[in-house]
């Protein structure tokens, strides 16, 4: 059993936790993940490590309860405990002191994003972040970001909050500016990893994504996460997370993201109806009659 | 060999005068509607009448056919005598894990082909008498918890809790070591926990077989990826560990790479299976993870693996499930008995052929596999005959789900995290054969992660040598 040390919402829907795991905590490094599984019957659903702290043993992840598994886990609270978790999971970043590193973050990709940048400024390099969400209420970690970034924009679709716009415009501005750019890390929504990867590609500017394939057992044993990168298969669980954005085949990848929506919509309607009585504020977009919340159909936008 | 002198129950009968026993099973109509195992198992009176069909051989050839050479006239004489459990006490002898191995090991080539009765007549079934005193013994109650020697002060890792290491673990703990199994996924047992299905291989029996070696005092801790979570270097020089046993198996599943393969439907065997045994996905939605309850189950390859997969899709409610093999029926490595069970179920094997593509629809769900005929050439390296394909015979099965069955290789995981540890060209550890030692001092390995995919009683088999070996290194030092 994992107990969990520390429970809190971040922003809407969006909830830290912190988890005993010692081993993980003492072996982790940016740009890995881990399973939880909460109970006997439950998935095993991949999160990023966030943070960890080998004194005291925890491990720190972020999520969006966005289906049955992460509404579930959302529902938990300090004193909790995890039936399982395993990892650290996946290569570690490669990090070096290249130069200027541009960091992307996308609603929930902040993340993951957050240990990954830290690394990069500690190895030396000038830090130039990019943090966008839909909307100000999505936007998580900037006070946490803005603390290690040379240099930091902050956009939301709508407006509501700092610069509008997506964060493609703010990365093009910084490009049209003449920055010089070593490499650029992009972790949010497939489709906004894929727009980043158009917008460097024609100035050869090396970027970095982050997948999030569905996965099962995580160790290169199943081959559900398979990706088509520069042509070739690869299991992202242990040839990844990370790959290069301008190989990869982001179509196949959100078409195999999608391929449990059926049974993602079916669980969730089960777990909002759970006992014939609706679970109310306990799970995400449960809050109209009938529970037709919107969390079910998004797909897995997150890393 | 110790000599038996029984005193008979069930009088010897006249040689060969009475026919093999069948065990009692499902009929494949009913049982392919439910996930329970397939044969009920023997009685015990037809247990002791099949017993008396063995002649006890001096020199019995059907010993020299286990790998790890269960005394079986021995013990076959105690079922006999009706004497079940003492029965049970002599296969333990060489054999932790009777109640499986009875009933998945494939006897056919094993034990059975060389006992002198089937030159004859058929072979005494071996395979069936031992999981029937295995049964006996486990539900009557009376598993016996063999005496632990004094502790030695030795400290010993196994790495996969699959049946290599679970046979490490049991002879050395029983040896007064101290023993803690790492097991990468959250359920120990290995492909016997998330690749044999529950109509095949019930989990409560595997679970029994597991509590039994935590109860001899073995420590396991699941969730732990050796590699990853810890390396095996830091297990002998941080974790104080005296010496570590791999036994990671065989868990690399090969694909074919043709256009196509990674459309939505498609899985490789491990995963099919591991979300239907492991993670229960059958009882979908009361599990978690879903699968596909695909109406049109293509499953690629024609091994056990194969087999199981096809009946779980049967299972799972599908129509039509094709076995899409690439030479015929004579060359499958699956156990004839699988087969036969397959066939009965109703799967349809579509022989002498092989997938050259697959077609989706525009959401990128599999419905199409483009297919080749084949016949048979000359014989290839392992002998079987060399399929070739017949131009112009390509034609398409419509299908909404398929299992690549074709086989797994090594998983890279241990030996790329571990500096120096030898493996060969397909990726596998190499270490000796009577001895599990790999090239790294207090390193030891076996099993399917040595040999590559077999069997479960062979990764025993090499699980009881490296223990032997594990326990002289420990108590001697001399490497
Ligand atoms: C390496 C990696 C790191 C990740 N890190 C984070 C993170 O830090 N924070 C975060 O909020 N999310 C992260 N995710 C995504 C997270 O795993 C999914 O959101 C979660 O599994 C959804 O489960 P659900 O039952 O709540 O939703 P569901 O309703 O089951 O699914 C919603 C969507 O999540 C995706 N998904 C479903 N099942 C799985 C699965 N078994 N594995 C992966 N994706 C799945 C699908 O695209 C699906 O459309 C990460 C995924 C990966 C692969
Ligand atoms: C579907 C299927 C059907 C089969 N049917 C039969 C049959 O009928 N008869 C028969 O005799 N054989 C059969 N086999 C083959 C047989 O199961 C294997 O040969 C046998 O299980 C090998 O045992 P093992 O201990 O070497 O490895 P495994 O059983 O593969 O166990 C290895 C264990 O190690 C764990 N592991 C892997 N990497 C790590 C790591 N880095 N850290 C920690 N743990 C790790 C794995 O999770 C696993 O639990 C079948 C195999 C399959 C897949
Ligand atoms: S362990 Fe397997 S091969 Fe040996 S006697 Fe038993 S069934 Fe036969
Ligand atoms: S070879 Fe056959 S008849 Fe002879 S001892 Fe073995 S099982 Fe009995
Ligand atoms: S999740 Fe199974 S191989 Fe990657």
């Amino acid at each position: 059993m994992f107990p969990i040390v520390e429970c809190r919402e971040i922003a809407k829907n969006v909830i830290l936790q912190r988890i005993e795991a010692p081993r993980i905590a003492r072996k982790r490094k940016a740009g890995q993940f881990l399973i939880v599984r909460r109970g006997e019957l439950s998935e095993r659903i991949p999160l990023t490590i966030v943070g960890s702290d080998p004194a005291d043993g925890t491990v720190t992840i972020i999520f969006q309860a966005v289906g049955k598994s992460t509404a579930e886990l959302e529902s938990l609270k300090a004193g909790d405990s995890l039936l399982d978790v395993v990892g650290p999971l996946g290569l570690a970043t490669h990090v070096e002191n290249l130069g200027t590193i541009v960091g992307i973050g996308g609603g929930i990709g902040t993340a993951p994003l957050l240990p990954i940048a830290t690394a990069f400024q500690q190895a030396g390099n000038r830090l130039v972040s990019i943090v966008g969400a839909r909307t100000k209420d999505l936007i998580i970690l900037e006070e946490e970001m803005r603390a290690i970034s040379d240099q930091i924009t902050v956009t939301t679709d709508d407006g509501s909050y700092a610069k509008k716009g997506f964060v493609t415009t703010a990365l093009q501005e910084l490009i049209d500016a003449g920055t010089k750019i070593d490499l650029c890390v992009a972790i949010g929504p497939v489709p906004m990893m894929r727009a980043v990867a158009e917008v460097t590609r024609p100035h050869k500017i090396k970027t970095v994504v982050s997948l999030n394939p569905i996965m099962v057992d995580a160790t290169g044993m199943c081959g559900a996460c398979r990706v088509t990168v520069g042509g070739k298969t690869k299991f992202v669980c242990v040839d990844g997370p990370e790959f290069d954005g301008h190989e990869v085949d982001f179509k196949e990848l959100v078409m195999r993201n999608r391929a449990y929506l059926r049974e993602e919509k079916e669980a969730m309607d089960r777990y909002l109806h759970k006992d014939g009585k609706c679970m109310g504020s306990a799970a995400p977009g449960a809050g109209t009659p009938g529970g037709a919340g919107k969390a079910v159909v998004t797909t897995g936008g997150v890393s | 060999m110790a000599d038996v002198t029984p005193t008979p129950k069930a009088p010897r009968p006249k040689v060969g005068s009475i026919p093999r026993q069948p065990m009692p099973e499902q009929p494949p109509k009913v049982r392919v509607k439910n996930f329970k195992e397939v044969p009920y198992g023997l009685t015990p009176d037809l247990a002791i009448l099949e017993a008396s069909r063995c002649i006890q051989c001096k020199n019995p050839a059907c010993v020299k056919g286990c790998p790890v050479e269960v005394q079986i006239p021995e013990f076959i004489d105690l079922v006999r005598q009706g004497k079940f459990v003492e029965a049970a006490k002599k296969i333990k002898e060489t054999n932790a894990l009777p109640a499986i191995c009875g009933r998945v090991c494939p006897q056919e080539e094993q034990c059975e082909t060389p006992c002198v009765l089937g030159k004859k007549f058929e072979p005494v079934a071996i395979g069936r008498l031992e999981r029937f005193v295995a049964d006996f013994e486990r539900v009557t109650g009376v598993v016996e918890i063999p005496e632990v020697a004094p502790p030695t002060g030795k400290r010993v890792a196994i790495v996969g809790a699959g049946p290599a290491g679970l046979t490490v673990a049991g002879d050395l703990v029983k040896l007064g070591h101290d023993v803690t199994m790492f097991e990468a996924l959250h359920k120990p047992g290995g492909v016997l926990m998330y690749g044999i299905p529950e109509f095949r291989l019930p989990k409560d029996i595997v679970q029994a077989e597991l509590d039994y070696i935590c109860k001899l005092g073995v420590k396991l801790e699941c969730n732990v990826v050796i590699g990853k979570s810890v390396t095996i270097d830091e297990l002998l020089a941080e974790e104080g560990f005296h010496s570590v046993f791999i036994g990671t198996g065989a868990g690399l599943p090969y694909f074919m790479n043709i256009p196509g393969e990674n459309l939505i439907g498609i899985y490789s065997a491990n995963e099919y299976l591991t979300r239907s045994n492991l993670m229960k996905a059958y009882l979908f939605p009361e599990a978690d993870t879903p699968i596909y309850r695909g109406k049109h189950v293509a499953v690629v390859g024609g091994g056990n693996v194969a087999m199981d997969a096809a009946r779980t899709a049967m299972r799972m409610g599908a129509e039509k499930v094709y076995l899409v093999y690439r030479r015929s029926k004579k060359e499958m490595p699956a156990r004839i008995e699988e087969i036969h069970h397959a066939e009965e179920e109703g799967i349809e094997f579509h022989l002498l052929t092989n997938p050259l593509r697959f077609l989706g629809n525009e959401e990128s769900f599999v419905n199409e596999i483009e297919c080749q005929r084949m016949e048979l050439g000359e014989p290839d390296a392992s002998g079987r005959r060399r399929p070739v394909p017949v131009k112009g015979s390509e034609f398409r099965l419509p299908v909404d789900t398929v299992v690549m069955s074709i086989g797994n290789g090594a998983n890279p995981l241990v030996p790329a995290t571990t500096p120096g540890l030898g493996t060969n060209k397909w990726g596998n550890i190499l270490a000796d054969q009577e001895t599990g030692k790999t090239n790294k001092k207090g390193v030891f390995a076996g099993g399917d992660i040595v040999i590559g995919a077999a069997t479960v009683i062979l990764a025993m088999g090499a699980g009881r040598k490296a223990a032997a070996a594990m326990h002289s290194y420990m108590m001697t030092g001399a490497w």
